[in-house]
C-alpha cells in the first residue's frame, strides 16, 4: 500500500469516516478530529512507518511538521518516510 | 465551624530538601529543572525534568525500610519529618486516635514498577522481590507516616491527577474544620521520573524539551519533577492552647469537576472553583493578593487559567499578582499543589512573592501580573492556590495571615 492511501486509512479510521470520505483537501477540523485525534493519529503513523514526527502540540503552528490538511500530512510523511529510511 | 491552620511544613523537591531551602530558592528565582539521570534516559525524546539531586536514601533509612519504601514513599517521610519536627507534636493516647494522614499522589510507584516490569519483561526473570506491591500502592506514603508517627484516624490517598494534593489538603481541612480531627498531616507526594513514568508523558506530546516557561508566549509544554510537600493541619484553639507557631490559616476551599473533556482545561470549571474557594473562605475578590497558578506552561491550561482567574476575580485580576512556581521545580503532578502552598506560605508570612521564572515573551492572553524572573516584595493577606487536573478535576485551596 503506498503511503497516500495509508495515511488516509489512518486518518479516516479515527474519524471514523469511509476512506473515500477523506479527500486530500480536508483539514482536520472538517474531519471532526481533535487535538487528541490528532496526537493518536501521528502515534498510528509513527508505528505503521517506524518514523518520528516532530510534533508538540503546544505549538502545533510552530512544529515543523504542517497539519492544516490532509494534503500537507501526507506530503510531511513522504518527505519523513524519505528522510528517516534512507 | 472550627478555624485550621498550618502548624507545620516540609518538602524535598528539585530546589532543595528542607522547606528554607526551597524558599530560598523561591526568593533567588532558581531553577531547579536540568538534565535528567536514570538508566535508558538516552531512549528519551524529553530528557529535562526537575529531579532531586544528592539524595541518599540508605543514609535516611535502614535496609528493611529500604525494601519496602519506593521513591514517593522516601520523598513523603523525608518531608512529614520536618513538618512534624516543626509542629512539635507527639501523637499519643486521643490525639493519636483522632489524628490521621491524608496525602494526594497520582502514580504511585512509578520506580517499582518500571524496575519489576524490566525484569519480568526485558530481562525474562519469572520472580519479582516479595515487597513489589506493598511498596508500589499508592497508600504505602501515608501508611508509612501513619505508622513512623502513630497516626491512628482517618489515613488514605487521594488521586486526581494533578489536583491529588489540593483534593488531599481540602479533605484534610474539611475533617479539621468540622471537629471530626484536631490534627490531619497532609500534602503530597510523586515520583514519576524514571523512563517508563517520562515515556508516558511522552507520548502525549505536550512536554517541553527545552524548559517551562507559564504565561510566556514562547512557552512550549510542562517539565516534569518530582518530590514531597507535607503540613500540618491543626484546629486553632488546639494550636493557640500549646503555643505553637502557626504559619497560616486554611480559610476555605472548593473543587468542581468541568465534565467536558479528559484533558482540555474549562475556563467555566476553574473559575466556578476560585469563585466557590473564595466563598467559602468568606473573603472577596479585592481581598486577595497572591495567587499560586497552576501554570504548566502549555498552551492550553495557561491561557485557559488566566480567563478563568479574570472570570472570577472581575476587575481585581489587573491588580493580582500571579505566579507559577512549576518554572522551577517542574510539575510534581499528583505532588504539585503541596509543593507549591509553600508558595502561598512564603508570600503570606515573608511577604515576599515567588517569581515565574523562564518569562520571556508577554502573552496577550496571558495578559496578567504573573511576577516575570524575579521575586517581590509585596504585603499580602490572602492567597489563592490553583490546581485543574486532566479529567476536569479542579481544586482551589484559599490561605489567610493569621
Amino acid at each position: 500500500m503506498d503511503i497516500q492511501n495509508k495515511v488516509i486509512e489512518i486518518i479516516a479510521d479515527q474519524a471514523m469516516l469511509d476512506p473515500s470520505d477523506v479527500t486530500m483537501d480536508k483539514t482536520l477540523e472538517d474531519l471532526g478530529i481533535d487535538s487528541l485525534g490528532l496526537v493518536e493519529s501521528i502515534f498510528a503513523i509513527e508505528e505503521a512507518f517506524d518514523i518520528q514526527v516532530p510534533f508538540n502540540a503546544n505549538e502545533p503552528d510552530q512544529s515543523d511538521f504542517d497539519i492544516s490538511s490532509v494534503a500537507a500530512i501526507v506530503a510531511g510523511i513522504q518527505k519523513l518516510v524519505a528522510e528517516q529510511h534512507s | 465551624m472550627k478555624r485550621v491552620v498550618i502548624t507545620g511544613a516540609g518538602t524535598i523537591n528539585a530546589l532543595g530538601h528542607t522547606v528554607p531551602e526551597t524558599l530560598e530558592a523561591f526568593r533567588e528565582g532558581r531553577c531547579g529543572i536540568g538534565p535528567l539521570e536514570f538508566r535508558d534516559v538516552e531512549r528519551l525524546a524529553i530528557n529535562i525534568g526537575g529531579q532531586i539531586k544528592n539524595f541518599e536514601a540508605e543514609g535516611i533509612f535502614n535496609r528493611q525500610q529500604m525494601s519496602l519504601y519506593d521513591r514517593f514513599t522516601q520523598f513523603t517521610l523525608v518531608a512529614a519529618r520536618e513538618a512534624i519536627a516543626q509542629a512539635g507534636l507527639e501523637f499519643i493516647g486521643d490525639l493519636a486516635a483522632k489524628s490521621g494522614v491524608v496525602l494526594g499522589n497520582s502514580g504511585g510507584g512509578m520506580t517499582t514498577l518500571d524496575e519489576n516490569y524490566r525484569h519480568v519483561y526485558e530481562d525474562g526473570k519469572n520472580r519479582v522481590h516479595p515487597f513489589v506491591v506493598p511498596k508500589l500502592m499508592n497508600n504505602a506514603a501515608a501508611s508509612h507516616v501513619s505508622m513512623e508517627f502513630n497516626l491512628k484516624g482517618p489515613t488514605f490517598t487521594v488521586a486526581s491527577a494533578c489536583a491529588s494534593s489540593n483534593h488531599a489538603m481540602a479533605q484534610a481541612f474539611q475533617m479539621v474544620r468540622t471537629g471530626m480531627a484536631p490534627v490531619m498531616v497532609t500534602g503530597g507526594s510523586e515520583s514519576m521520573l524514571c523512563f517508563g513514568g517520562v515515556k508516558a508523558w511522552e507520548g502525549l506530546r505536550v512536554m517541553s524539551k527545552d524548559a517551562c516557561r507559564p504565561f510566556s508566549m514562547n512557552r512550549n509544554g510542562m517539565v516534569q519533577g518530582e518530590g514531597a510537600g507535607i503540613f500540618v493541619f491543626e484546629e486553632y484553639e488546639h494550636a493557640k492552647k500549646r503555643g505553637a507557631e502557626i504559619l497560616a490559616e486554611i480559610a476555605g476551599f472548593s473543587m468542581t469537576s468541568d465534565a467536558s473533556d479528559i484533558v482540555m482545561p474549562s475556563k467555566q470549571g476553574a473559575a466556578r472553583a476560585i469563585s466557590g474557594a473564595m466563598k467559602d473562605a468568606g473573603i472577596n475578590a479585592d481581598e486577595v493578593g497572591y495567587i499560586n497558578a497552576h501554570g504548566t506552561g502549555t498552551a492550553a491550561n495557561d491561557k485557559t487559567e488566566c480567563a478563568a482567574v479574570a472570570d472570577a476575580l472581575g476587575p481585581h485580576a489587573d491588580k493580582v499578582m500571579i505566579s507559577s512556581t512549576k518554572s522551577m521545580h517542574g510539575h510534581l503532578i499528583g505532588g504539585t499543589g503541596a509543593v507549591e502552598l509553600l508558595a502561598c506560605i512564603m508570600a503570606l508570612r515573608d511577604g515576599v512573592i515567588a517569581p515565574t521564572i523562564g518569562y520571556e515573551e508577554p502573552d496577550p492572553e496571558c495578559a496578567l501580573d504573573v511576577v516575570p524572573n524575579e521575586a517581590r516584595e509585596a504585603k499580602v493577606d490572602v492567597a489563592l492556590s490553583n490546581a485543574f487536573a486532566f479529567g476536569g478535576l479542579n481544586a482551589v485551596l484559599a490561605l489567610r495571615k493569621v
